[in-house]
């Protein structure tokens, strides 16, 4: 081929690249619309379930509400840049209102803040910024009290037992893992620094980073009988370690979350107890929220609670919980 | 097409033009053009000065370590540490200023000459000992990473002074607002573009990424220029670091993962050869825009984001195929 040919390559090159945008348009709902008016969706990554919900629950409440969507996320967990350059590029289209579920709580303020000086009212969900206020409002489940929950409900099944716990937690300074993890421990009655609470790892909320940290564990302390995790993956990579240790039947898991599989692991008897949170309320909340602003000129502010609910199979005493049917019928992912 | 139907086809056209359209960046130029010309009619917001503005500001860090990336590349070299070594100076600059014990001025410049050591030690490792490129900066790329995060203690760094935060503000231009940190980023590249096309710098450069031994042997001192390559990639990482800190307002001890793929993405769009010797910082521009006019055309038609990761991976291969099918074409 001969060097001149190159131009014309390329500019094929880019017409194919645009149809594939304009198809892009075409499935993800942005149809040209007149005067219809705009919210935008920028989750933490695309691929975990827990944020696919959240689309959905955006989306659904965008048909009812007749507004359209628009939506976008990080490339990986803490990817705080790709989600600064989402907001300000929502903001030029237009948007009346932006739910976000920051990958960064603290750095992506100054984006919000930007936004909201541009009159857009800012939503987080899920997960606040720091300072809180940052954003107009923020709907988000009580992970303190998601942490009570499975902690009072650990409690109670461990009545006459010693308590040998492991606690697997998020990363050091997120503020979902640190809440969840002193809403546990409160829940289980006990001090952070307690003596029962044996062995502390953090798994970055990861299948596999759960397994290796519960080896570990079982490898520091032989008879650990309780298990918190911060979510259900981190779970169940502790129950396959656990299982490899022949120790299943006798060493309980709590976990946070209400994922479609965690409930499932529930139901099979895998984890003992889950508190499950409702990510595709959040987000048509949030979409509501920002269609009622569009209408009323009123900013929705403060937090508002999505709820927590305790989903397991075995029920105790001075415990209110819902079994696995409920969790699966509105379990995520 | 044959060799000499395509010479025939060429001189019929004025020598302006023929200049052009051989360039290496006039196919990406033209992409982005175009478009520019599709987003400009899909929405009604692509087409302002504010947008345009916009657009700079959030390529401005990926372009400006996509600057040190196109000098190494031009050398048949790769660097995957760019983004992990930016991150470190970011948290550098923005640590030492906020906690002391310096002063901001000189925390940015021991941050940016920090990022320079990092490009130095690349260098060294990869002319001295030697080790491929790609290794060596791998293993920098974890290096960099780590240090981050034990330096920062995985916190991210807020409330920084003024200095620190000078690049992100804006200026009235006419009635567009500009960002003074998009000034810089133009500022190194119309610098780096005058240097490698005019001074026997520059031609070193291009001479040693065509063949490092026929550039030895015409009297070109390779290990020197090369160690040379990478640590003045290295500060202008140092560069991109205050950038990344200004547009941002925190010092981030996530940032940049993933800005080592995007730089060569950006370098690749821009016609560059990953085999070295071929291309310009120009066309690494013109790379790096594309980048941004897709990411913001398409999130403006309201198209979700991975839609934008699909169509930048579709445009690297073909950009790439047109690369390898017109070098087999010119020899």
């Amino acid at each position: 081929m001969s060097r001149r040919a190159r131009p014309v390559l390329v500019i094929g090159a880019a017409g194919l690249a645009l149809s594939l945008a304009a198809c892009g348009s075409g499935s993800g709902g942005g149809s040209p619309s007149g005067g219809k008016v705009k919210v935008g969706l920028i989750t933490k990554t695309d691929t975990n379930p827990y944020f696919v919900k959240m689309k959905q629950g955006a989306e659904q409440a965008a048909k009812s509400e007749n507004v359209e969507l628009t939506t976008a996320a990080g490339k990986f967990d803490g990817d705080n840049a790709s989600q600064v350059t989402a907001l300000e590029n929502m903001v030029a289209a237009g948007v009346k209102g932006v739910l976000i579920t920051p990958n960064d709580s603290k750095a992506i303020v100054p984006a919000i803040a930007k936004a909201r000086a541009k009159g857009v009212l800012v939503i987080a969900l899920d997960t606040p910024p720091e300072p809180q206020d940052a954003a107009d409002a923020l709907f988000a489940t009580d992970n303190v009290k998601a942490g009570e929950l499975i902690g009072a409900y650990a409690k109670a099944a461990m009545a006459g037992k010693t308590p040998k716990i492991a606690t697997l937690d998020l990363a050091p300074g997120v503020s979902v893992g640190v809440q969840r993890h002193e809403g546990f421990v409160k829940g289980f009655g006990v001090s952070a620094s307690d003596p029962s609470i044996v062995c502390s790892q953090d798994t970055g909320g990861d299948q596999a980073k759960g397994q290796t940290a519960m080896e570990n564990c079982l490898q520091k302390a032989p008879d650990i009988n309780l298990v918190y995790a911060i979510n259900e993956p981190a779970a169940l990579g502790a129950y396959t370690a656990i299982k490899a240790k022949g120790r299943e039947k006798d060493v309980m898991i709590v976990a946070i979350d209400g994922g479609c599989t965690g409930v499932q692991a529930v139901k099979d008897g895998r984890i003992a107890a889950t508190s499950q949170q409702y990510p595709l309320k959040m987000a048509a909340d949030g979409v509501k929220a920002v269609a009622a602003f569009a209408k009323d000129g009123k900013k929705t502010s403060g937090y508002t609670d999505t709820g927590v609910t305790l989903i397991t199979d075995e029920a105790q005493p001075g415990t209110q919980a819902e079994d696995t049917g409920f969790g699966l019928q509105n379990c995520w992912g | 097409m044959t060799a000499s139907t395509s010479l025939t086809a060429v001189g019929k056209e004025p020598a302006v033009l023929r200049r052009f359209l051989t360039a290496p960046a006039a196919g990406p130029f033209a992409a982005l053009v175009l478009a520019s010309v599709f987003f400009s009619l899909a929405t009604d917001q692509f087409l302002s000065g504010g947008n345009f503005s916009l657009i700079l500001q959030q390529v401005m860090v990926v372009g400006t370590l996509a600057i040190g990336q196109t000098l190494i590349i031009l050398t048949a070299g790769i660097d995957l540490s760019c983004g992990a070594v930016m991150a470190f100076g970011g948290i550098l600059i923005a640590k030492l200023a906020v906690q002391g014990p310096l002063p901001p001025l000189l925390a940015i410049g021991l941050g940016i000459l920090v990022c320079g050591v990092f490009g130095l030690v690349n260098g060294l490792l990869v002319r001295t000992v030697p080790l491929p490129p790609f290794i060596v900066t791998l293993g920098m790329l974890n290096v960099a990473f780590a240090l981050t995060h034990i330096y920062s203690d995985e916190q991210t760094v807020t409330g920084l002074p003024e200095p620190l935060t000078a690049l992100g503000r804006t200026f009235p231009l006419g009635r567009t607002d500009v960002t003074y940190g998009s000034l810089v980023t133009i500022a190194l590249f119309l610098g780096f573009a005058y240097a490698l096309s005019s001074t026997a710098w520059g031609r070193h450069v291009y001479a040693l990424g065509n063949s490092a031994e026929s550039a030895r042997l015409s009297g070109i001192r390779v290990s020197r220029l090369t160690v040379g390559v990478y640590a003045v990639a290295g500060l202008v990482y140092g560069v991109a670091a205050l950038l990344l800190v200004s547009r941002t307002g925190v010092g981030d001890p996530q940032a940049g993962q993933t800005d080592n793929l995007d730089s060569i993405t950006a370098v690749v769009l821009g016609g560059t050869s990953l085999f070295g010797g071929r291309g310009t910082v120009l066309g690494t521009f013109v790379g790096v825009l594309i980048v941004g006019v897709f990411r913001n055309g398409l999130q403006l038609m309201g198209v979700s984001s991975v839609y934008q990761t699909l169509v930048t991976g579709v445009l690297v291969i073909l950009a790439v195929t047109v690369d390898q099918l017109s070098r087999k074409g010119t020899r």
